[in-house]
């Protein structure tokens, strides 16, 4: 009985965050139709420029989840976009090869940051900060200007469309158009389909919950409690190695300042999809509708126009207040029942 | 000898104080003019002097994040965000809402006071969320932390605000016919206050005992909720003033980049102080030491010649080892192997 109260507070909460996504986005609908808001095209905008995010938000999840943090997340994606870049441009290497390399990169940093978290029982806060100084320190070592991407292979993926079976007009000219994805988002979502099922279904997913719900007890369950961190984390680096690579197909180059302020996104994120930061408690799908959200906010600052970019970072912050005034006062009840 | 030189390294102080001496002693050998103090116009300049100038901000942020730290057993990741908002206060008051002035609209004071008081609020509201909403320290701050920026540039429609008026500049410089930098002396002054403030009342035995167990310094009647909120507060209160002398070094409000990544700097120089993150103990003067040493860091590497924008590599790679070392685990690893070679002393001595 008990269990099924909690399980209803979480769904509880997962079902404001999409509740208040459609409701955003029926608002965008209407306040401006005349633009095409509602099209199926703008909607699928809102994933083809976040799919990075998506992708980091899951890691973050993950991360959250155990009851850690990693605010290394922005800096490692200006890191990887600058390797690409470097690599493929600078380097002379393939494109297939500085994929790898970044994807090793990330499972390297990740190992290095779950190592001193899990076995030196440093603060996760403290050390995934200085992963963020060293990662954006190190993208400023390989190249202090900006570099941008060439590669024809490279270019090639960027370019590929998607074109979905549904959802079609016909244009002026009387000529069908379907909307179009990148395979970014299908990678996306992919790889959010499978940490969904991972996190629910399998052991080291469910292990990842009870080291975030309580420590101790997990350790009496006879649980590695440093191993399924250690494995958190190095999730956590690789899905940023992929989150870089989808960054950076969208922005096709590399420089010092990219995606500052990235891992605040993904916590917002994930905080907004009804993660806790305590641990123990989190779902990707909430996650997911939190980069919508954020999404829907930054369409909603495009197709307005006169309003300012700082407007974004208002908003969000007004939305987060009220999700975890929410949230506390949900956890309040639940304390006096 | 042995058990004295243990008596020294068991000190609360030690680690800190030795990583600032060891980042200084490099300085030694590499950059022998390091150490030079000389008077130019009547003011104090050398690197010693750049670090202790430099730091001021950051000392004052350190202070008041060592309470928040302590009490809450959380970070306030808002204060750089706050600063920034309280010197486009200050400086939209001064300005009378102009871009750019060389008098000032209002009386100095009142954009002082103006720039503390909203300092303070901002830290009442982050309060209001820890102390009595009981949400995430981290949590809590992040929306002043995402919003701050934003209110900044909503006050300074974006651009930056300039205040050419000499008397601004005092707090970011020096006091006329006074050697020592401004900020250094208003540093001081803060941290003086704040030890006096916790030692000649019961609040700083408060703030740990909170920090240690709320809900049991609940039942022995302290007031845990109040304890809480007023560390934010005087968190935000330093913040505020931590803004505005960063905003005199340049005689402007910019909104973007005052108090950049100061939230880091301010929670790194707790930790390297040798305070625990998880609250409890706390103590001032490691945060203190903390925060120059993180300055003497930067100074160091740029007088290596290395570029702002690489030095963050460095300083993740020294804010590691010096966590390392004061980490548990590590503790624990040299226990095991201080063990080991005892047991194996011990089988040659059977032997």
């Amino acid at each position: 009985m008990k269990s099924r109260r909690k399980l209803n507070q979480t769904s509880f909460l997962l079902m404001v965050t999409i509740v208040l996504f459609i409701v955003m986005y029926v608002i965008g609908c209407i306040l401006f139709s005349d633009q095409g808001f509602a099209k199926t095209q703008n909607f699928l905008n809102l994933f083809i420029s976040n799919a990075g995010l998506i992708v980091i938000g899951i890691g973050m999840t993950v991360v959250m989840i155990t009851g850690g943090i990693d605010i290394s997340v922005g800096s490692f994606v200006a890191m990887g976009c600058m390797m690409l870049a470097w690599m493929m441009e600078r380097g002379g290497i393939g494109a297939v090869p500085s994929v790898l390399i970044v994807l090793a990169t990330g499972i390297m940093f990740g190992l290095v940051q779950g190592f001193l978290v899990a076995y030196m029982d440093i603060q996760p806060f403290i050390v995934t900060l200085a992963g963020m100084f060293f990662a954006r320190g190190m993208t400023a070592i390989i190249s202090k200007d900006m570099i941008s991407i060439t590669n024809e292979t490279f270019m090639a993926w960027a370019k590929i469309k998607v074109y979905l079976p549904f959802g079609g007009y016909v244009n002026k000219k009387g000529v069908m158009i379907y909307p179009y994805i990148y395979p970014t988002v299908v990678i996306a979502l992919i790889l959010l389909v499978i940490a969904f099922i991972m996190l629910k279904y399998t052991k080291f997913g469910r292990s990842i919950y009870a080291v975030g719900g309580n420590e101790q007890s997990a350790l009496m369950m006879g649980l590695d409690v440093r191993k399924v961190k250690l494995k958190a984390y190095v999730l956590d680096g690789f899905l940023c190695g992929i989150g870089s690579v989808l960054f950076c197909l969208n922005t096709l180059g590399g420089f010092v300042e990219q995606a500052k302020g990235f891992e605040m996104d993904a916590i917002a994120s994930a905080v907004i999809g009804g993660t806790l930061l305590t641990g123990g408690v989190g779902n990707v799908i909430g996650t997911l509708f939190g980069v919508l959200i954020k999404a829907t906010i930054e369409a909603f600052i495009t197709f307005q126009g006169t309003l300012s970019s700082w407007w974004t970072r208002i908003t969000i912050a007004a939305l987060l207040c009220f999700f975890i005034v929410l949230q506390s006062v949900l956890a309040m009840v639940k304390k006096k029942k | 000898m042995n058990k004295s030189l243990k008596n020294i390294t068991s000190q609360r102080l030690f680690l800190p104080i030795f990583c600032l001496a060891l980042v200084l002693l490099i300085n030694l050998f590499t950059r022998p003019d390091f150490f030079s103090i000389e008077i130019r116009d009547g003011v104090l300049y050398g690197f010693l002097i750049d670090i202790i100038n430099r730091a001021s901000e950051l000392v004052i942020l350190a202070v008041g994040m060592t309470l928040v730290v302590s009490a809450s057993a959380g970070t306030d990741i808002s204060v750089g965000a706050i600063m920034a908002v309280s010197a486009a206060v200050c400086c939209n008051i001064l300005t009378g809402g102009e871009r750019a002035a060389t008098a000032y609209a209002n009386p100095l004071i009142l954009g002082f006071i103006a720039a503390l008081v909203v300092g303070a609020l901002i830290g009442c509201f982050n309060g209001f969320l820890v102390a009595k909403l009981e949400i995430q320290p981290m949590v809590a701050t992040l929306i002043m932390f995402t919003a701050g920026r934003g209110i900044a540039q909503l006050i300074t429609d974006g651009q930056i605000t300039y205040v050419r008026v000499d008397s601004y500049k005092i707090l970011g410089s020096s006091f006329p016919g006074f050697p020592v930098p401004a900020p250094f002396i208003i540093s001081i002054i803060v941290v003086l206050l704040t030890l006096l403030l916790l030692k000649k009342t019961a609040l700083g035995m408060y703030i740990q005992a909170v920090g240690i167990n709320k809900k049991a310094s609940s039942l022995t009647g302290i007031k845990s909720v109040l304890i809480i909120f007023l560390a934010y507060a005087f968190c935000g209160l330093c913040s505020g003033l931590s803004g505005l002398i960063a905003s005199s070094r340049i005689y402007s409000a910019d909104a973007n980049n005052i108090g950049l990544n100061m939230e880091l700097d301010a929670i790194l120089a707790v930790a390297i102080g040798g305070n625990s993150l998880g609250g409890g103990k706390f103590s001032i003067a490691g945060s203190v030491i903390g925060a120059y040493t993180i300055q003497a860091l930067t100074t160091t590497l740029y007088a290596m010649h290395v570029s702002s924008d690489q030095i963050p590599v460095y300083k993740a790679i020294v804010v590691v080892i010096i966590v390392t070392l004061q980490s548990s685990g590590f503790a624990r690893w040299r226990k095991a192997l201080a063990q080991k070679k005892e047991s194996n002393t011990a089988e040659k001595g059977a032997a």
